[in-house]
């Protein structure tokens, strides 16, 4: 190698001496190259060893190179690929990050030539492109300073453009590329700053030129692995809290400045718990940091008005995937961002499609029940939804499973009517968190009223019975208080959180207990999603807690004159009710919350804390159940 | 231009019985996910289809195979550029070591140098690359140019042409049919009579694949009787 290197020194002076023109230095290469085949190696191996050379090059030899790489772009045609295996080996391995400026230019161009010349190079060429989406090892440091990111800028630009630039000489290398981009996914590991910035790399290609073709594959992709590594966080992980609570109470909210005040409550908290054990797991680093760059794409995507067949994509591949998982924890989320970017097309269709599965009888009852669990979340906690399509939903929920019971008159079967129980526990659980802000607009609050909820709830199926308890008493404790409902038996729940009824018609898989939705726990996807997000907390229920003191006295009489004191006006837009509902600062925090949630009692330091409203909350599930 | 055919074809499309009740959607999308690929079966790129189930009566096969087979007539549009052949297509890049063409807009053909006649020389003007013809200065051929060339192989993976400039008949469209160079039309029509009676498009007719499609009633075609199985 030694003496190749001063073999090489010399040809550069030679070159320098004779002063060749680019055109005589392709012709000098093209001979090089084609006496090969004759048997006179010794040129072709001085090129060889030029490009090989990699470490600590000289300006002198930094030329060479630039000049070699250059000249060769001019002869590919005459590259041959048995004959040249170790030139096209010795240029493919070559990354752009071990070189400067001039180096990455030459070698793009070879790069483009060599793809372009022959059918031969595609996928050589496209697999160099995308092995230079991720730095070398040695350089991972760098990235965290100012020139090892201008240096990051400088190396992707130039990949992306040769990307684009090969597919507008082959118009089916997109084709290719996109098959290499996602398998190449698969196979990146666990690591944090790798993964992303190779995901960085593929939604850059989605938002690029490229976006036509290779978008909806690539996103897909992008989807399925947030999945993956979704299901190697084991729920192990998380829950590790005391499940004796009802699944209202299981959502906690603090701060680290109210860690006193909550301390009196309790003595552990569960998020303090999971957030532990979540922490320092390297999977849920990498999901996190992976789920923001989503959002973030997103956020770009409805900046460029291009959300919506972004969105077409995600949700096919939500259906396909996410929704058939078994309990995904974290990946739902991305299409509830996108849900909040625009929630008038995107929520809605979300929500209409996920009831649009739950009615159809098409789909398997997993997926049926699935669906309709996602949906009860959604509707539940998206702060960005109207009023007005969470009524139209539930009426279509209850339709349908008005329309169900209607040719049945047998005894409960949790079993063998789950969808229509998991339907039934849906509405329920909608209604615990949206029944006041229903009731507070008159239009809604008769289409409620309307709604032939009791029939459904008093049928001989006995839904109150086989779902879960905590849901039922929530919904029964608001529902009497706003008139909606009052069952004629007693039921006696005793603060169960769930029964052997709900724990048979959820299944093996217990969707009876799924609550997708429910806060995340990842942090730094936490501080996205927050001001879209209904805690329970900022729910206010149908009763108060003076009205229920009042009512254990035996008292409460006109209720419905009683239970909004604060009504809205009447001319609001849907929406802004909505908001004024749950931003509305004159209502008593205090009073409610007290009951349903462990929550900081000082309402003072509670209001300090509502914009930022941190949450302490696992997720409503547990193996322990199992 | 040559290499387009269209192709009567008896088949059978397998599809899984969860797709019984989108029996067309699904033989559709069969079809559809052949688009744009070699298959060697119809020893072409399937340009276009129009498929018609003839079949009503799709049974569940017995045994290890259990998808529909749903019989099916369909026209296919064939893109099969053999050796020799003539096509046309758009100048992408010029240098002066090669010329880079797209045809009907999806594969790509590559001219080296070695393959463009003496006659065109390499010029820049106003830092734009072109080959100009000695003899015929109007003779031009730059990005942009619809050329007609000569195939010299066919990457049937990549759909990647290796193309020549060498015979006369070759090089700017435009320029050769306004100069109507007698000698290249007769040559071309008579390529076209050898071709096994296989090509059945005019020059005019190739480029727009959409008129073929349409044009249902397009008279010569090559018979494929022998039932294709796809699944």
């Amino acid at each position: 190698m030694g003496a190749e290197l001063e073999n090489n020194q010399a040809q550069l002076h030679a070159m320098e001496d004779v002063n060749l023109t680019d055109a005589q230095l392709v012709d000098f290469i093209r001979g090089f190259l084609s006496s090969v085949s004759l048997g006179d190696i010794d040129g072709y191996n001085q090129l060889v060893g030029v490009i090989h050379h990699r470490d600590r090059l000289s300006p002198d030899e930094v030329a060479l190179l630039v000049t070699c790489l250059k000249a060769l772009s001019g002869a590919v045609s005459c590259i041959d690929i048995i004959l040249h295996e170790s030139l096209l080996a010795a240029i493919f391995k070559m990354s752009l990050w071990d070189y400067g400026s001039n180096v990455m230019d030459a070698l793009i161009e070879l790069i483009i030539s060599l793809a372009v010349s022959n059918g031969k190079y595609v996928d050589s060429c496209l697999d160099m492109l995308v092995n230079n989406f991720m730095p070398p090892n040695s350089y991972m440091d760098l990235l965290k300073k100012p020139h090892g990111l201008t240096r990051k800028e400088e190396v992707l630009s130039r990949v992306h453009t040769a990307l684009k630039d090969i597919s507008d000489l082959v118009p089916l290398a997109p084709l290719r590329l996109e098959q290499k981009v996602v398998h190449k996914m698969q196979r990146v590991f666990f690591n944090e700053s790798l993964t992303t910035i190779y995901v960085e790399n593929m939604l850059r290609l989605e938002k690029g030129a490229l976006s036509e073709f290779v978008g909806r594959k690539i996103l897909t992709a992008l989807v399925d692995k947030l999945l993956d590594l979704d299901v190697e966080i084991g729920w192990d992980d998380i829950l590790q809290d005391d499940f004796s609570k009802g699944i209202f109470e299981m959502e906690l909210e603090d701060d680290d400045d109210t860690t006193d005040d909550i301390n009196e409550d309790s003595s552990e908290l569960p998020r303090e718990l999971s957030r532990r054990s979540l922490g320092g797991n390297v999977i849920a680093e990498t999901l996190d940091s992976l789920i923001v760059l989503t959002f973030e794409h997103l956020e770009s995507c409805e900046r460029d008005g291009r959300l919506n067949e972004v969105f077409d994509i995600l949700l096919l591949s939500f259906q396909r995937t996410v929704l058939t998982a078994y309990k995904s924890k974290f990946a739902q989320f991305i299409v509830f961002y996108a849900c909040s970017l625009d929630p008038e097309v995107c929520g809605a269709r979300f929500a209409i499609s996920l009831a649009d599965m739950f009615v159809s009888c098409n789909d398997p009852p997993l997926i049926r029940m699935s669906a309709v669990s996602y949906l009860a979340s959604f509707l539940s906690r998206g702060k960005f939804l109207t009023t007005s399509l969470v009524t139209t939903i539930l009426k279509r929920l209850v339709d349908w499973c008005l329309e169900y019971g209607k040719t049945l008159n047998v005894d409960p079967n949790p079993k063998a009517h789950k969808v229509f129980y998991s339907g039934c526990q849906a509405i329920m659980y909608v209604l615990c968190f949206r029944m006041r802000s229903i009731l507070e607009i008159p239009r809604l609050k008769s289409q409620l009223l309307l709604m032939p909820i009791g029939p459904l709830l008093t049928h001989r199926l006995s839904p109150l019975k086989v779902c879960l308890p905590s849901i039922v008493e929530e919904f029964l404790r608001q529902a009497k208080v706003a008139n909606l409902f009052t069952p004629s038996e007693n039921f006696i729940f005793n603060g169960l959180l769930e029964s052997d009824y709900s724990r048979s018609f959820g299944g093996l898989e217990r969707l009876d207990m799924f609550f997708p939705f429910d806060p995340c726990l990842l942090k730094k996807c936490d501080r996205y999603l927050r001001p879209h997000f209904v805690y329970w907390s900022m729910v206010r229920p149908t009763y108060d807690e003076e009205e229920e003191e009042e009512e254990d006295d035996g008292g409460s009489s006109d209720e419905d004159a009683e239970i909004f004191p604060d009504r809205i006006d009447e001319n609001l837009m849907d929406d802004e009710a909505m908001a004024i509902s749950y931003d509305d600062q004159d209502f008593d925090l205090d009073s409610g919350l007290n009951k349903m949630s462990i929550t900081p009692r000082n309402s003072l330091q509670y209001r300090c804390d509502f914009v930022q409203m941190p949450s302490r909350i696992r997720p409503s599930m547990s193996p322990e159940f199992f | 231009m040559e290499g387009l055919k269209v192709s009567d074809a008896n088949m059978v499309v397998y599809v899984h019985p969860s797709k019984s009740k989108k029996i067309s959607q699904a033989v559709l999308r069969e079809l559809g996910a052949m688009l744009l690929k070699f298959d060697e079966k119809f020893e072409g790129v399937l340009l276009a289809y129009e498929a018609k189930i003839i079949d009503k009566n799709a049974k569940i096969l017995s045994g290890v195979h259990p998808y529909f087979g749903v019989t099916i007539k369909a026209k296919l549009l064939l893109f099969s550029p053999k050796p020799n052949m003539l096509l046309e297509g758009k100048v992408v890049k010029l240098r002066q070591e090669s010329i880079h063409v797209i045809v009907l807009g999806f594969a790509s053909a590559v001219i080296t140098y070695e393959d463009i006649r003496d006659e065109f020389k390499h010029r820049t003007k106003h830092g734009e690359e072109m080959f100009v013809s000695r003899a015929h200065k109007h003779h031009i051929i730059k990005v942009g140019t619809m050329i007609r060339l000569l195939v010299k192989s066919f990457d049937e993976e990549i759909l990647h042409i290796s193309g020549s400039l060498v015979p006369s008949h070759t090089g700017s469209i435009h320029w050769l049919e306004k100069n109507s160079v007698e000698g290249s039309v007769t040559m071309s029509k008579r390529k076209m009579r050898e071709n096994e009676g296989g090509v059945t498009l005019q020059d005019s007719v190739g480029t727009d694949v959409n008129a073929v499609i349409l044009n249902n009633d397009h008279q010569p075609k090559t018979k494929k009787q022998k039932p294709t199985r796809i699944s």
